[in-house]
């Protein structure tokens, strides 16, 4: 029981900042109605890390960053993984060209 | 209507301003018209194509399909406009008398390779495959806002051409014993700045992990999302946070066909002095 308690106060504040780790250094962003789940994301700074970008929309959304290097399209129903080279501490955005006005999220490295 | 103007023009306009230089190079070439309009529509249809087979495309090489395929498309062009400035160096003239010299080449049978009209066919796949993803997502989805967006894309297009139409125009009024050492110069910085965005794509595969680093931030001076950013990313390469290896990449393009221009020069005859 301790233990379960343990475990759910470590993941509480991770569930919090919004950064669903699948394996180390990867980090999920689902795209649901033009927009980023979860649209802040925090993941660690000075390793390499693949973004897991999950479009559950119908239609086609191109993934993209000028802060840290991406572009990608994705068409709609489908999950991309994207390479990310380490990044300084700092706020990096990233957005969904084809729906700029929802479609607009953040990654906090530290 | 004005957000899909912005995002069709947002990708057109680097296949405009590609479209505007390899014109301005390629002045008095008989029958350019005809090839760069070959490149356009060639370029229209591979898009259509590869919009239609994005996900087939995506999915190959463990999922880095389109970033392997846009480097590919991207390292083709600066290949191509490497053969055409060197092409130019073998052929051409330094001063006045450039002109003359390529309406000689023409009376001679020498055109300079059609490699122009491959560089503007890839600009206009991979700018165009992007468009036209955008566009059957939106028509799809909103099926009453049709007028509206055939109305903001013929917009954006328009604005892309217009934008191919300045650079063109501005670039003739350099007077034409120096017109085509500016071309050179500006294709060899297209091609810099090509190989740099096909690092980037690369880098983001996972296919190169080295050289990610970010080398500095000019982000005070000129960011990549102003207008001003993004033209001068296509013009010269220009991005505010370049990686080590997107730098090592445009010295070494610049380099490289720098090189590759002066050994193309055709040398001087080697019986110039008479013998004593």
């Amino acid at each position: 029981m301790r233990r379960l308690l343990a475990a759910l106060l470590v993941a509480a504040p991770l569930g919090v900042a919004g950064s669903a780790l699948a394996a180390d250094g990867e980090f999920t962003v689902v795209i649901k109605d033009h927009k980023f789940q979860p649209a802040t994301l925090e993941v660690p700074a000075g390793q390499k890390l693949v973004l897991i970008v999950e479009n559950q929309d119908a239609t086609a959304e191109e993934f993209e960053s000028t802060d840290f290097k991406a572009e990608k399209i994705i068409g709609g129903g489908r999950t991309a993984r994207v390479n990310v080279a380490p990044l300084k501490p700092g706020t990096y955005k990233f957005f969904g060209e084809f729906n700029m006005e929802t479609a607009q999220g953040t990654l906090i490295a530290k | 209507m004005l957000a899909s103007l912005i995002i069709v023009f947002r990708e057109v306009l680097e296949a405009g301003l590609i479209i505007g230089i390899v014109l301005a190079a390629t002045r008095g070439v008989p029958g350019r018209g005809r090839w760069v309009t070959a490149g356009i529509v060639g370029g229209v249809a591979g898009a259509c194509l590869v919009a239609a087979f994005a996900d087939v495309i995506s999915d190959q090489m463990e999922g880095t399909g389109q970033e392997l395929f846009n480097a590919a498309v991207l390292l083709t062009a600066v290949v191509m406009l490497a053969w055409h400035n060197a092409w130019m160096a073998r052929h051409g003239r330094e001063h006045a008398a450039e002109m003359r010299a390529v309406g000689r080449a023409v009376e001679t049978g020498e055109r300079p390779p059609q490699a122009l009209a491959v560089v503007v066919g890839a600009a206009v796949l991979r700018e165009g495959a992007e468009v036209v993803l955008f566009l059957t997502g939106i028509a799809s989805a909103d099926g009453g806002g049709a007028v509206q967006l055939a109305l903001g894309s013929a917009g954006g297009i328009a604005l892309g051409a217009l934008a191919a139409l300045l650079i063109y125009k501005g670039l003739l009024n350099i007077p034409v014993r120096h017109l085509f050492t500016v071309t050179s110069w500006l294709i060899t910085l297209l091609a810099a700045g090509m190989a740099a965005s096909a690092m980037a794509y690369l880098t983001q595969a996972g296919v190169v992990s080295i050289g990610g680093e970010e080398l500095w931030d000019t982000r005070f001076l000129l960011t990549d999302q102003s207008l001003a950013g993004q033209v001068l990313h296509i013009l010269v390469g220009y991005t505010d946070r370049p990686s080590a290896l997107q730098a090592a990449a445009w010295v070494a393009v610049v380099a490289g066909i720098t090189l590759l221009t002066r050994l193309a020069r055709p040398q001087p005859p080697a019986s110039s002095v008479p013998a004593e």
